[in-house]
């Protein structure tokens, strides 16, 4: 976090204020006074958020959001590979959901891993008698066609929860009868105003089905850890494993990219929970916390800056022996980012970005962006709550927009007139920026690139955001708007 | 071709006098069809002398999918070539019985059921509207006049009124319209003055007085109408004259339900409901045997 407040050259409250009611101008009266309170000029010293967040999104915009079966189909649990997941309901939930995060899983699939996709494929008949009786059936199908499965999980679509299927009965029953876990998880899309209740409700299906059911088969030890809410995109899982574990650490599971409920199941007798993503997985950490006594931290692998305070503040939580290696690290990779720096930094230096991602990214990366010398002016979270503004507003300059659940017209009023050189943002974003001839980067998936995390994420990083930038394609776009 | 939907509270008869008026619709020439809108698929039992008949919904299960089924799969013919069709849907506790109604329903549209020749086509809905799928047949394009089975009982009333009130709410945005109540005698004090008080605040009519006969059992444990049953008995005429009324009737309001108060008013006026006495309200029967 910086220590002194960030400047932007430009950019004041009342530039940034101005800005904002332009964009509110376009709304009728009502909408207008709905959106007021989540956009708002950043003031990185204030106590509580200044934008409002979590909030039924305004009906008629055209809003970035997922729903509660997206948070947590294609979140929380699709990235555990040891297990068969059942999207319940009709298809296209479950299709669309399909790993279209890149949550990269390593094992053989239909073995090891079952990275594949299964649904209950509801039609009429299901909705009108009830998919209880196809579920089971459907479940011992699945034991029977994936004997290595370590268990099951039932995420109910829509219809499951109008209907009223009881999933949670059939689940308890079959469980027993397939002697594998079958775990329910009421996950109907409707629920809340976003995917954001999505992670919350699977978290506590983690509390209430999987915590503490299996033991680790490797002795115990004083460095064992485990990696929360890293979900393995583009393989970020991998390289912040390899990081901790040349610092002497233990990951003994990782949630849930590339995760084992075997190991998730056992995660109660790790000695410290390192979170990434601490909008969907902080209620774990802190059931953990209150029933086994585990801490927690929040930490930041983005760029060479935050890896390095993190890597220090790991240590802290630990012996001599760590934090000995910490610096042996630190002191190993330095020179290594200074030359990836020295590379990409002359090209990108005073480059403006502007971010609109899910309910973290924005604010854990501006310190990467800012080590290769770019300054982020926008930063906004399609799902976070109060919590999560007030880590962000002391990462980003003073006076820099902040948009809570943002419209792609507010998204669009505000690139138009701060005319950043790059914007990154979701799929839906991608082609409104580019046919207006700016840089896009794809960053829910890492645009088919990654990983990002780590010493080893820096270099792919940078390395993609001066692609970006520096693409001599958009010079040759004229925008017709 | 005329739609009409019966409603009213559960257990009131409206299978029964669906299948006696229609079956008097039928023996004045008319070309019918009944629609069964209840999973318990008993609405038209009298008419086909059968127990059940195979619904439309039985049949998407046994099959597959809806797009396997044909008309003549589902549709039988019984006394005076009165056409039958069954929703169906699941027992009670699972899955959605409104969504069979409405899977049903597009069925038979779609598949072109609704034969020009048709001079009405009944729907006969379960007692409680409790969801969007048992008022598809009061949605735009179908049934476009109602009549609420009811009798002199407290609870029948309420249920009409609540009736109304839903069909009040489509009635704003489609065609459908109160056509009137037809009382089903239970042989209450003043039956027949209330029910007209009834219709008259709704803004509509007591379209016909149905007296209680015991006619009515005798027939239905030969899974017959009285129509058929016993043509010349005094209840078939009932029946006939209903058939004959609706025929005729011109009378399609949207209705003014009542408030909650005005209703007990009524039923005070007529002596079903004693005035509220507020020191009894919550008080037990040991603690009010004590004091």
């Amino acid at each position: 976090m910086s220590d002194a407040a960030k400047k932007v050259d430009g950019i004041t409250r009342e530039s940034t204020q101005k800005m904002i009611d332009e964009a509110l101008e376009a709304y009728p009266e009502k909408g207008r006074k709905k959106r007021a309170p989540h956009l708002a000029p950043n003031d990185p010293e204030a106590a509580a958020s200044c934008v409002k967040s979590n909030r039924k999104t305004v009906p008629g915009v055209m809003s970035a959001r997922g729903c509660a079966y997206a948070g947590a189909k294609g979140v929380v649990w699709g990235p555990i590979r040891d297990m068969v997941h059942v999207s319940h309901g009709p298809v296209g939930c479950g299709w669309y959901s399909w790993g279209t995060r890149r949550n990269l899983m390593t094992g053989k699939n239909g073995v090891s891993q079952f990275g594949m996709q299964f649904t209950s494929d509801f039609q009429e008949k299901d909705i009108v008698y009830g998919g209880d009786k196809k579920l089971a059936v459907l479940l011992k199908e699945a034991k029977e066609l994936f004997p290595l499965a370590k268990g099951i999980s039932v995420l109910s679509e829509c219809p499951v929860g109008l209907i009223g299927d009881d999933i949670n009965a059939v689940a308890k029953k079959m469980t027993k009868e397939l002697d594998i876990p079958v775990i329910p998880c009421n996950c109907e899309g409707f629920r809340g105003v976003s995917q954001s209740l999505g992670h919350h409700i699977s978290n506590d299906t983690i509390r209430d089905y999987i915590i503490e059911t299996r033991e680790f088969v490797e002795p115990e030890t004083p460095y064992d850890i485990a990696l929360i809410g890293d979900y393995n995109i583009g393989g970020d899982v991998w390289s912040a494993k390899d990081l901790l574990a040349e610092i002497g650490l233990n990951v003994k599971a990782t949630w849930t990219g590339d995760g084992e409920m075997e190991r998730i199941a056992a995660t109660h007798r790790v000695k410290l929970n390192l979170i990434h993503c601490y909008r969907s997985m902080n209620y774990m950490c802190r059931v953990m916390e209150e029933k086994y006594g585990i801490p927690w931290v929040e930490f930041n692998f983005f760029g060479p800056t935050n890896i390095k305070k993190s890597l220090r503040m790991i240590a802290e939580r630990f012996d001599d022996r760590i934090k000995d290696n910490v610096e042996k690290v630190i002191a190993k990779y330095d020179p290594i980012m200074q030359k990836v720096v020295d590379e990409y930094r002359p090209r990108l230096e005073g480059k403006k970005v502007m971010l609109y991602v899910g309910g973290l990214r924005p604010r854990h990366t501006v310190g990467a962006y800012e080590d290769l010398g770019m300054v982020v002016v926008g930063a906004g979270y399609e799902f976070a709550h109060g919590d999560d503004y007030e880590r962000t507003m002391p990462e980003m300059p003073e006076a820099t927009v902040i948009y809570d659940d943002a419209s792609e017209h507010e998204l669009e009023h505000f690139v138009k007139e701060l005319q950043p050189d790059l914007v990154g943002s979701g799929i839906k974003e991608k082609y409104l920026f580019q046919k207006m001839g700016l840089p896009f980067r794809q960053m829910h998936s890492w645009d088919y690139s990654g990983p990002y995390h780590a010493y080893q994420g820096f270099p792919v990083f940078a390395r993609d955001i001066d692609m970006a930038v520096n693409s001599p394609t958009w010079k040759l776009v004229k925008s017709p708007f | 071709m005329r739609q009409i939907a019966i409603y009213g509270k559960g257990g009131i008869g409206k299978s029964t006098t669906t299948q006696n008026t229609v079956a008097g619709l039928a023996s004045l020439g008319k070309k019918v069809m009944i629609v069964g809108c209840d999973p318990k698929a008993d609405s038209t039992r009298l008419i086909l002398h059968a127990k059940a008949q195979a619904t439309v919904m039985d049949l998407v299960r046994e099959r597959g999918t809806v797009e396997d089924l044909e008309v003549s799969d589902v549709m039988k013919v019984g006394y005076g070539d009165v056409k039958c069709v069954e929703s169906g849907g699941p027992e009670p506790g699972v899955g959605c019985a409104g969504r069979g109604v409405i899977t049903a329903i597009n069925f038979l549209e779609e598949n072109g059921a609704y034969t020009p020749e048709l001079d009405f086509v009944f729907y006969d809905v379960l007692g409680d509207v409790v969801c969007g799928g048992f008022a598809m047949p009061i949605r735009e394009n179908k049934a476009e006049e109602i009549y609420i089975v009811c009798s002199g009982e407290m609870m029948a009333m309420y249920a009409a009124n609540n009736i109304a009130k839903g069909i009040l709410k489509y009635a704003t945005s489609g065609r459908v319209r109160l056509a009137g109540l037809i009382c089903n005698s239970r042989n209450t004090d003043r039956e027949a003055d209330l029910i007209e008080a009834l219709a008259k605040r709704l803004g509509t009519q007591m379209i016909h007085f149905v007296p209680r006969d015991n006619e009515v059992q005798r027939a239905e444990l030969r899974r017959m109408t009285v129509i058929e049953y016993a043509p010349e008995h005094k209840q078939a005429e009932e029946y006939r004259t209903l058939a004959r009324k609706i025929t005729e009737n011109k009378l399609l309001v949207i209705p003014k339900p009542l408030e909650m108060e005005e209703l007990e008013e009524l039923l005070m006026e007529f002596g079903i409901m004693a005035p509220d006495d507020e020191t009894k309200v919550g008080v037990a029967a040991s603690a009010s045997a004590a004091a």
